[in-house]
C-alpha cells in the first residue's frame, strides 16, 4: 500500500490511515536528519553549511579519540552532530565539503550561500536559532529574496535555510523567537512550519527541491515529538495546509507547535461536545487561504493560534483574510492567541504565561462557542 | 601585450566613460528613471581586472557598476534601456541603473547595498571549488572604499582565506564613501593592509593607470586559478562626479583635488604610454573612439524606441514558482 499523504491535506478523517504503510515511529529530529541525509544522497548539487553542524572542524575522531591529524581509519569529527543534533553522522559520510561547519558570520555564510546558489548548487543553510536570521537579514531580504525579481527573471535562487524557533525551553530573549511574519513579509521568499515528524519530511524535502528560497522554521518544542514516517520519499506542495482533525462547531488554525496544541484541544474538548476542526496551516508563505476559508465557511467560527507576538502576525493576517473574504461565514468575531507585545521572558512561570497554552485556546474557544 | 588586448583596454575604457557621460546626460534630460551613479574616471579599475576574464568567471558589482557590467561584456543598448526602464532593458526594466545584471556574462549583479554583493562573488567561488572548477571560474568582488566599513566585508574575508577560495576582493578607494571622506572612515592609509588580518596577499594599485592594475589582478587571478586562495586589491582612483547624479561635489571636495586626479586621468595616461612607446597609433584611437560614439548613439536610439513592460511585469519573477 501506498502512503496516500494527500489525504493530509483534504481528506475527511483528518491524517491518513497508515496500517500497512512500510515506516516506522520516530522523533522530529530524526526524520528532519533522515531527510535531509536522502537530500544529499539524490543530489550532489545539495550541501549543508552552518555553525557547528558537525563540530570539532577540521579534527578526525576513530571510537571516540580525537585527533589534530587526519590518521589512517580515522573520521572527520562529528563532535555535536549540529544544533540540536540535527545534522549528526553527515559529515562522516558526505565529508566536510559537503557539510561544511562556518565560523560565526551569518551575513557572510548566508550571502556565500546565495552567492553559490547563484551560480549552479543548492545550498542548505542551518542558522541555527531562529533570532540569528537578523543577523544576516539583509542577505536574506536584498539578495535571496529580490535576486530573481530585481535582474528580470534571469535568475533563480535555489537556497533552503532552517533554525529553531520558539519560547518554553528556558532559551529567554535573544534564542526564543517565532517571528514568523518577518519572513513571511519578504516577497520572493517561502516560509513553511513542520509540525510533526510527516512534515518534517515532507516540507524539507520539497523546500530543498524548490527553486525558490525556502525558510523552513523548526519549533524546538516539537523536536522530540514522535510520529509516523513512511519509508517512501514524501515531498508536500508547498503552499498547502491540512486538517489534522475535522469537526463542525469552530476552527482552530495552528502552526508549528501550536497546531499540536490546536489537536490536543479538538481531542479533549470532543469529550466536552465542541467538535473542532483543526487547521494546521504547513506553510505561512505560500499560505492555503482555501483551506482557512473551506473551514470558516462550514463552523463559522475561528480561533487562530500563533506563538509570534501579535502585530503584524500571521495570526493577524489570517485574521484580516477571514474579515474580507469570509466576512458572511461568520458568526461571532475572530478571535487570536498569540504571545503578548513583549520580548521572551526567562523565567519559566513568566515565560509559560507568554506563550500560546490550552487553556488560552480553551477560553478563547468558550467565548465564541455560544456566540 | 597582444596588440587585441592592448586595443580592448582602451576600447573598454572609453565605452565606460562614454556611456557614463552620455547616460548622465540622459539622466538629466529625464529619460532615467530613478537615481544614477556615475563611475567616470574610475575606468581602468574594472577594465585592467575583467580584461583577465572570461564568461565562466563571476563578478559582484556596486551602484556604482555600469564601469564592471561593460567591463564584463553587457551590451550598452540592454543597459541603457534598462536605465530608461523599457522592457528591452537588461532586466526587464525591473532593476535599473543600480540592479543590472546578466548571468551569462558572468556577472552576479549591481547591488545597491553596499558591501551586500560581496559575499555573492565568495560564494560564486564557493560553487567553483564545490565542483572542482576553481582554474576556470573565480569570483571578483567589485566594492569601493565605503564598504570596508561594512561587516559583511570582513566576514567574506575570512571565508575566502580559511577555504582558500578563488575570489579577488577589488576595492575601488575612489576616496569617497557619497560625501564622506576616506581619511574620516577608515582607519588604515591602505585599505590593502587590511588583507593582512585575514593572511591574505593585498596590494595597492595605482587606479589610473590601466596597465597597474592589469598587472597585479593578473597576478592576483592567477594565483586564484591555481587553487592558492583570495587577494584584496586597493585600487586608488577617483570619481569625476558627484556620488549620484544631482550631487554637486564641490559642496565636500576642491577644484585643486579633482584636477589633481583629472590630470591622471585613465585615458589619457593610456593615450601617452602608447604612443610613446608606439604599441599603437593615433588613428587607431580615433577609430575606436569613432565607433564608440556611433554606438551610444544607438544606445540611446534604442532605450528610446524601446516599449515600456507591459503593466503585468509587476507580478511576473518574483519566485519561479508560487501556489496562489
Amino acid at each position: 500500500m501506498t502512503f496516500d499523504y494527500s489525504q493530509t491535506f483534504r481528506g475527511s478523517t483528518g491524517l491518513p490511515n497508515t496500517d500497512n504503510v512500510p515506516g516506522s515511529e520516530m522523533r522530529y529530529r530524526d526524520a528532519f536528519n533522515l531527510t535531509l541525509r536522502a537530500e544529499l544522497e539524490r543530489d550532489s548539487s545539495v550541501f549543508v553549511m552552518g555553525e557547528d553542524i558537525a563540530g570539532g572542524a577540521g579534527r578526525f575522531e576513530k571510537d571516540g579519540e580525537v585527533s589534530y591529524e587526519e590518521k589512517e581509519g580515522y573520521k572527520p569529527l562529528d563532535a555535536w552532530g549540529g544544533p540540536f543534533a540535527a545534522t549528526k553522522g553527515l559529515i562522516q559520510d558526505f565529508g566536510p565539503e559537503r557539510i561544511k561547519d562556518t565560523p560565526i558570520s551569518e551575513a557572510g555564510v548566508l550571502g556565500a550561500a546565495i552567492g553559490a546558489a547563484l551560480t549552479g548548487t543548492r545550498p542548505v543553510v542551518d542558522l541555527m536559532y531562529f533570532d540569528f536570521v537578523t543577523v544576516a537579514y539583509d542577505q536574506l531580504l536584498s539578495n535571496a529574496a529580490k535576486s530573481r525579481y530585481m535582474f528580470g527573471g534571469q535568475t533563480k535562487v535555489p537556497l533552503t535555510m532552517f533554525a529553531r524557533s520558539g519560547a518554553g525551553t528556558g532559551h529567554a530573549a535573544q534564542h526564543s523567537e517565532s517571528f514568523y511574519s518577518m519572513l513571511v513579509h519578504i516577497p520572493g521568499l517561502k516560509v513553511v512550519v513542520p509540525s510533526d515528524p510527516l512534515s518534517v519530511k515532507g516540507l524539507l524535502s520539497a523546500s530543498i527541491r524548490d527553486d525558490d528560497p525556502v525558510f523552513l522554521v523548526n519549533d524546538k518544542k516539537l523536536i522530540n515529538l514522535s510520529g509516523f514516517v513512511p519509508d517512501e520519499e514524501v515531498v508536500f506542495e508547498l503552499g498547502k495546509g491540512r486538517y489534522l482533525k475535522r469537526g463542525n462547531d469552530v476552527t482552530l488554525i495552528g502552526m508549528a507547535y501550536t497546531s499540536e496544541i490546536c489537536r490536543k484541544v479538538a481531542e479533549k474538548l470532543e469529550e466536552s461536545g465542541v467538535s473542532c476542526e483543526v487547521i494546521d496551516v504547513l506553510s505561512l508563505s505560500p499560505l492555503d487561504e482555501d483551506i482557512i476559508l473551506e473551514s470558516v465557511s462550514k463552523t463559522n467560527k475561528v480561533v487562530i493560534v500563533d506563538e509570534d507576538t501579535p502585530m503584524c502576525s500571521m495570526a493577524s493576517e489570517i485574521s484580516s483574510i477571514i474579515a474580507d473574504k469570509g466576512f458572511d461565514y461568520l458568526d461571532a468575531p475572530i478571535k487570536k492567541v498569540t504571545s503578548p507585545h513583549t520580548p521572551v521572558p526567562y523565567n519559566r512561570d513568566l515565560e509559560f504565561s507568554f506563550m500560546p497554552s490550552e487553556e488560552r485556546v480553551i477560553k478563547a474557544i468558550q467565548e465564541i462557542v455560544e456566540y | 601585450m597582444e596588440q587585441k588586448k592592448l586595443e580592448w583596454l582602451f576600447e573598454a575604457m572609453y565605452r565606460i566613460r562614454r556611456f557614463e557621460e552620455t547616460m548622465l546626460e540622459q539622466t538629466f534630460k529625464g529619460k532615467s528613471m530613478g537615481v544614477t551613479h556615475s563611475s567616470d574616471g574610475q575606468e581602468a579599475g574594472p577594465v585592467g581586472v575583467c580584461a583577465h576574464l572570461t564568461d565562466k568567471d563571476w563578478i559582484g558589482s556596486t551602484h556604482r557598476g555600469h564601469g564592471h557590467c561593460i567591463a564584463k561584456g553587457l551590451d550598452t543598448k540592454k543597459m541603457m534601456a534598462e536605465i530608461f526602464g523599457k522592457s528591452t532593458g537588461q532586466c526587464k526594466g525591473k532593476g535599473g541603473s543600480m540592479h543590472i545584471a546578466d548571468f551569462s556574462k558572468g556577472m552576479l549583479g549591481a547591488n545597491a547595498i553596499v558591501g551586500a554583493s560581496i559575499p555573492l562573488a565568495v560564494g560564486a567561488a564557493l560553487s567553483s571549488k564545490y565542483n572542482g572548477t576553481e582554474n576556470d571560474s573565480v569570483g571578483v568582488a567589485f566594492f569601493g572604499d565605503g564598504a570596508t566599513g561594512q561587516g559583511v566585508l570582513h566576514e567574506s574575508m575570512n571565508l575566502a582565506s580559511i577555504w582558500k577560495l578563488p575570489v579577488i576582493f577589488v576595492c575601488e578607494n575612489n576616496h569617497y564613501a557619497e560625501a564622506t571622506p576616506v581619511e574620516y572612515a577608515v582607519s588604515i592609509e591602505d585599505i590593502s593592509d587590511r588583507a593582512a588580518a585575514y593572511s591574505m596577499p593585498g596590494v595597492t594599485a595605482d587606479g589610473m593607470d590601466v596597465f597597474d592594475v592589469y598587472e597585479v589582478a593578473g597576478e592576483a587571478i592567477k594565483r586564484a586559478r591555481k587553487g592558492e586562495g583570495p587577494t584584496l586589491i586597493e585600487l586608488k582612483t577617483f570619481r569625476y562626479h558627484g556620488h549620484f547624479h544631482a550631487d554637486d561635489p564641490k559642496k565636500y571636495r576642491t577644484i585643486e583635488e579633482d584636477e589633481k586626479w583629472k590630470d591622471r586621468d585613465c585615458l589619457k595616461l593610456f593615450e601617452e604610454k602608447v604612443t610613446s612607446n608606439k604599441s599603437m597609433n593615433l588613428e587607431k584611437i580615433k577609430e575606436i573612439k569613432n565607433l564608440i560614439d556611433e554606438e551610444m548613439l544607438e544606445a540611446v536610439e534604442f532605450a528610446e524606441k524601446s516599449p515600456m513592460p507591459n503593466l503585468n511585469e509587476l507580478y511576473s519573477d518574483v519566485y519561479v514558482n508560487y501556489k496562489d
